[in-house]
């Protein structure tokens, strides 16, 4: 059973699509949320599952399934996971249930709305862990259908307008990146029958020219740096985030940016290593700019969902910071940031659809006061801006201070503002809390209710966790470095030669502690 | 040498059982004192399942390559063409009852001989082994087109079938000088002997170039290929939906049959000098079709721009002239063909009975009202975006990958380019469908049997997209010329 724990995992959530379809509009819209909550919950426990078998000893890919797909062109069902997969796996299948939860109130087309939640899944969870470049782009096109018409079904006022641009965005990256991967494929033709396979397309791309990779290094990024999104193809973001549902904005957020980041890692330094060093400093200074950029955008947004859809484009910019210098403490922050920024804007944007819920204002100048009105929403929401905004002792401070850590000893220019960002986001998170729950109220937040059980059920799991990974980030680190250490052993073997360790060893407690 | 005469038109059955069936139609609509649809669907029917039998029984043939005195060819290649051609016109034709039953002023039983004859051509054009086979084959199916388009008598229908034949006689003129110059380089018409004529360097290579322009623009022409496309999006407008579905699918997927029998098997010899001109061929019609498609706001006229395009993609795969682009081609035939079919049979439900509304604006909040055709439309318009899992995707990483291999990579940049331009175009559809609101409850068609029809393109795209090796197996086995 165990043996195929990644298609239990990454298919499961297609036994609530074949139920929704079989039961047709006989289920009622309770039924419907109640079968869509237990199979993502279900898919959690399978996802626990793959963490407990993981060994940590390994640094390449585990739990290895392959079968023949379609045998004529060379394309297979294979998948694998390894340190960096396995936590945006679990970021996923974690994430989803919260987001089945926040899309109770839901009332319109709710069978289609919960189908187009459990796709997502299955594809989110697909493109994690398929280590065949074809099936991966099956996978990594296939998202884009559900959140497309998630967005702009279920979305805002501009929700068409915004879920076209998101699809055209991401769909002329990956016409880019269809290119690369049959050209690639093309090539391993050469000696034998043409394969998707990950592991052989690295030998095949070591023996291209250098200028040949850099061209495909290309295409494989301009795909991933729209989903990452990085400046200057983040326009798409703050419509989709703003447009999007809450549920929708949280698994954007929280998921499928990071299939950008992730497909970076895994496609773009695996593939073309030297290509990856060529374009680092270019790549780099994308990414500062990114950074910079999305706090300066936050600052200045009066909408709140719209600033935390900014302050993701800064958040991000951290993540590909930290993977392109190529150090083993700044490819490790860049995967942990990638899994706390899930939880942190996550939890941020679950907490603006709450606010939004109550006031259905997103507009900070007609909120206010909400700390005395509804003061456990407030604290929540305090909360997660603490996390997101990096303070030591949650989640987002070690993964941060890693990217910086890391970048420093490579540039101290990127290094340093880097670093003013996080007091930028200090600005921008800390100002909107301030004008969303002091100062007074407005007459119509007078009797607004406080958390509700289900939005405690919803909120304690991520905050939660936001608190133990903060606290303990060994939890993650210890299954990623591994993977991330052998990642820069690869791409830069004179900054792998540094055996310091990327966190002090585990009896120290981490940096602070909980406020 | 002389060969002695072999009784060998069991190689060609399939055609004599779907000429046999159209004139057991057109007698009963002669002869019966009156004329009933589903007497002609049981012939027609008959006709398509009789065919597809006698083709699919030639598939474990071994003879000689060629019959009927050199004049056809058997191979696997043909009979998946009249499998495929006969499938589509089997469907086009429960699709055509269905539209009749809803208004019977429009009937007409020569519907159901003259799919069946224009059938007759497609299979005949798929197997010809000599140039003026093809010719023959082209004009049968020509013609039973022509009447086809014009065949309800609305303004437009005549209109369309008028375009249709001029435009078309011009075209036919043209593919039958440039067998002319064919007969002119190598003093024969048969494949094989311009293969041999022009590999030997015995046929006049000059005049045999002037062929190849001359036949690729007649094909061109049938295919929808730029700039011989003008009268597509008329012709798809005007033509009755099922016949216009059953034209989208069928007429290209034979002419590109045909296309690839002559230019991979009689130009063969020639392929350094055809290569290049399919290539800017592709290009420019893959260009013209997606930013066409773009500006159009009727659903047929989008359909047609977007068959323009695939006609493009297909074009690609051929670029590489060998047996993986030849492959990639098949494959992309069957998927557009069953995407296309599934596409103009939602059109011809959504639109209400009578008058064809087929104005992008009746798409509006389909999703509410037939949910149903919603979602097979929304699968259909994925696979013609090229999304997965529906069958375009598969085909087009074959035809793009045929031509990558084959060195084409610039080509293969404008179709991705040109893909993303088109995406816009489907989804705009899909936004219409799901994110609108109906504007009224206009007349709807809630016919449950043609829904029941149009699940087998919509299985078929989906099966075609998620386990393609079903079929692929098949069509390497075709994917071998013989001659």
């Amino acid at each position: 059973m165990t043996a195929h724990i990644l298609t239990i995992t990454t298919f499961l959530p297609l036994a609530g699509v074949i139920v929704l379809l079989g039961g047709g509009r006989n289920l009622s819209d309770q039924i419907t949320k109640l079968i869509a909550f237990l199979t993502t919950v279900a898919t959690f426990v399978a996802s626990l599952v793959i963490v407990g078998r993981f060994d940590t000893a390994v640094s390449g890919f585990q739990m290895v399934e392959h079968a023949a797909w379609v045998k004529s062109i060379g394309l297979s069902y294979l998948l694998g996971i390894d340190g960096i997969s396995l936590w945006m796996v679990l970021l996923t299948t974690f994430l989803m249930p919260l987001a089945v939860l926040a899309s109770w109130r839901i009332e319109k087309d709710v069978r289609r709305y919960m189908l187009a939640m459990l796709i997502l899944e299955i594809s989110v969870v697909g493109s994690f862990v398929a280590l065949d470049l074809l099936l991966f782009f099956i996978f990594f096109e296939a998202l884009l259908v559900p959140m497309y018409l998630l967005i702009g079904g279920w979305g805002g006022e501009r929700r068409v307008y915004a879920a076209v641009k998101f699809f055209l965005f991401t769909m002329a990256g990956s016409a880019f990146l269809l290119l690369a991967i049959l050209f690639l494929y093309s090539k391993s033709g050469a000696s034998g029958q043409a394969t998707f396979d990950l592991r052989s397309l690295v030998s095949v791309a070591g023996g291209l020219s250098a200028g040949t990779a850099r061209w495909l290094f290309m295409g494989f990024f301009v795909a991933f740096a729209v989903k990452v999104p990085l400046f200057p193809l983040h326009t798409w973001l703050a419509d989709a985030h703003t447009e999007a549902p809450t549920a929708g904005s949280v698994l954007l957020a929280g998921v499928l940016l990071k299939v950008g980041a992730y497909g970076l890692i895994r496609f773009n330094l695996a593939l073309f290593p030297e290509a990856a060093k060529y374009f680092a400093t270019f790549v780099s200074v994308l990414a500062v700019i990114g950074i910079i950029y999305g706090a300066v955008c936050a600052i200045m947004q009066t909408d709140i969902k719209r600033l935390v859809a900014y302050s993701s484009v800064s958040h991000l910019g951290f993540v590909v910071l930290g993977i392109f210098a190529f150090t083993r403490q700044g490819m490790t922050g860049g995967v942990l940031q990638m899994v706390n920024h899930g939880l942190a804007t996550g939890a941020l944007f679950l907490l603006v659809g709450m606010v939004y819920d109550r006031t259905h204002t997103r507009q900070l100048g007609e909120l206010g006061g909400l700390a005395g009105v509804t003061p456990w929403l407030a604290g929540a929401f305090l909360f997660a801006v603490f996390a997101s905004v990096g303070l030591p002792g949650l989640n987002s401070f070690i993964g941060e201070f890693l990217v910086i850590v890391g970048t420093f000893s490579v540039s101290h220019w990127f290094g340093s503002l880097a670093a003013i960002a996080v007091i930028l986001a200090a600005i921008y998170l800390l100002w909107s809390y301030q004008r969303l729950a002091y100062g007074p109220v407005h007459e119509e937040h007078r009797a607004l209710p406080d958390v509700s059980v289900r939005e405690v059920a919803i909120l304690a799991p991520i905050l939660g966790l936001i608190l133990v990974f903060g606290v303990a980030p060994r939890l993650l680190t210890d299954k990623i470095q591994p993977t991330t250490n052998a990642v820069v052993a690869r791409v830069h073997p004179a900054h792998a030669q540094d055996a310091a360790p990327v966190l002090p060893p585990a009896a120290a407690p981490a940096e602070g502690s909980a406020p | 040498m002389i060969k002695t005469p072999v009784f060998d038109v069991w190689t060609i059955l399939p055609e004599v059982f779907l000429g046999g069936f159209a004139i057991l139609g057109l007698l009963y609509e002669a002869f019966a004192p009156r004329s009933d649809r589903r007497v002609h669907l049981l012939l027609a029917i008959s006709g398509t399942f009789a065919s597809a039998a006698a083709a699919y029984a030639l598939w474990t043939y071994s003879g000689p390559p060629t019959a009927m005195a050199g004049m056809v060819n058997v191979d696997r290649f043909s009979v998946f063409g009249r499998l495929l051609l006969v499938s589509i016109a089997a469907i086009s034709l429960l699709l055509g009852t269905h539209y009749f039953s809803r208004d019977t002023k429009l009937y007409r039983g020569e519907f159901y001989p003259l799919v069946l004859f224009a059938t007759m051509g497609m299979t005949l054009i798929t197997a010809a082994a000599d140039l003026i086979v093809v010719f023959l084959a082209l004009e049968i199916l020509s013609l039973s087109l022509y009447v086809l388009t014009g065949m309800t008598g609305r303004r437009g229908s005549n209109e369309a079938a008028m375009k249709y034949f001029l435009l078309g006689a011009f075209s036919s003129a043209v593919f039958l000088y440039g067998i002319a110059m064919a007969y002119g380089a190598v003093d024969s018409t048969s494949l094989a002997a311009l293969a041999h004529g022009l590999s030997g360097q015995t046929g006049n290579q000059s005049i045999a170039l002037l062929a190849v322009v001359l036949l690729l623009a007649g094909f061109s022409f049938k295919a929808a290929l730029v700039p011989f496309h003008m009268w597509t999006p008329d012709v798809y407008q005007g033509a009755p939906t099922p016949v216009t579905g059953f034209m989208s699918a069928a007429t290209k997927a034979a002419a590109f049959l045909a296309l690839i029998r002559v230019f991979d098997v009689a130009f063969q010899p020639l392929t350094w000098n055809w290569v290049p001109l399919i290539w800017v061929i592709a290009a420019v019609t893959m260009v013209v079709g997606a930013v066409f498609a773009v500006a159009q706001s009727d659903i047929k006229r989008m359909l047609a721009y977007s068959s323009i395009l695939n006609a493009g993609y297909i074009l690609v795969g051929l670029t590489a002239a060998n047996s993986v682009g030849i492959r990639a081609g098949m494959f992309y035939l069957v998927a557009y063909a069953a995407t296309s079919v599934g596409a103009f049979g939602v059109v011809m439900l959504v639109s209400a009975r009578g008058d064809e509304l087929t104005s992008l604006d009746t798409y509006r909040g389909l999703a509410r009202r037939s949910p149903f055709l919603a979602a097979i439309m929304t699968l259909f318009l994925l696979s013609l975006a090229g999304i997965p899992p529906a069958a375009g995707f598969i085909a087009k990483v074959e035809v793009f990958s045929a031509a990558l291999h084959a060195g084409n990579w610039s080509l293969v940049l404008i179709g991705a380019i040109t893909s993303v331009v088109a995406a816009f175009v489907y989804l705009r559809v899909v936004v219409l469908m799901y994110m609108e609101e109906p504007d009224g409850d206009g007349e709807r068609d809630t016919a449950v049997w043609p829904r029941a029809v149009l699940a087998i393109p919509a299985l078929g795209v989906l099966v075609l997209g998620v386990v393609p090796g079903v079929i692929l197996k098949a069509i390497d086995a075709a994917s071998v010329l013989r001659w």
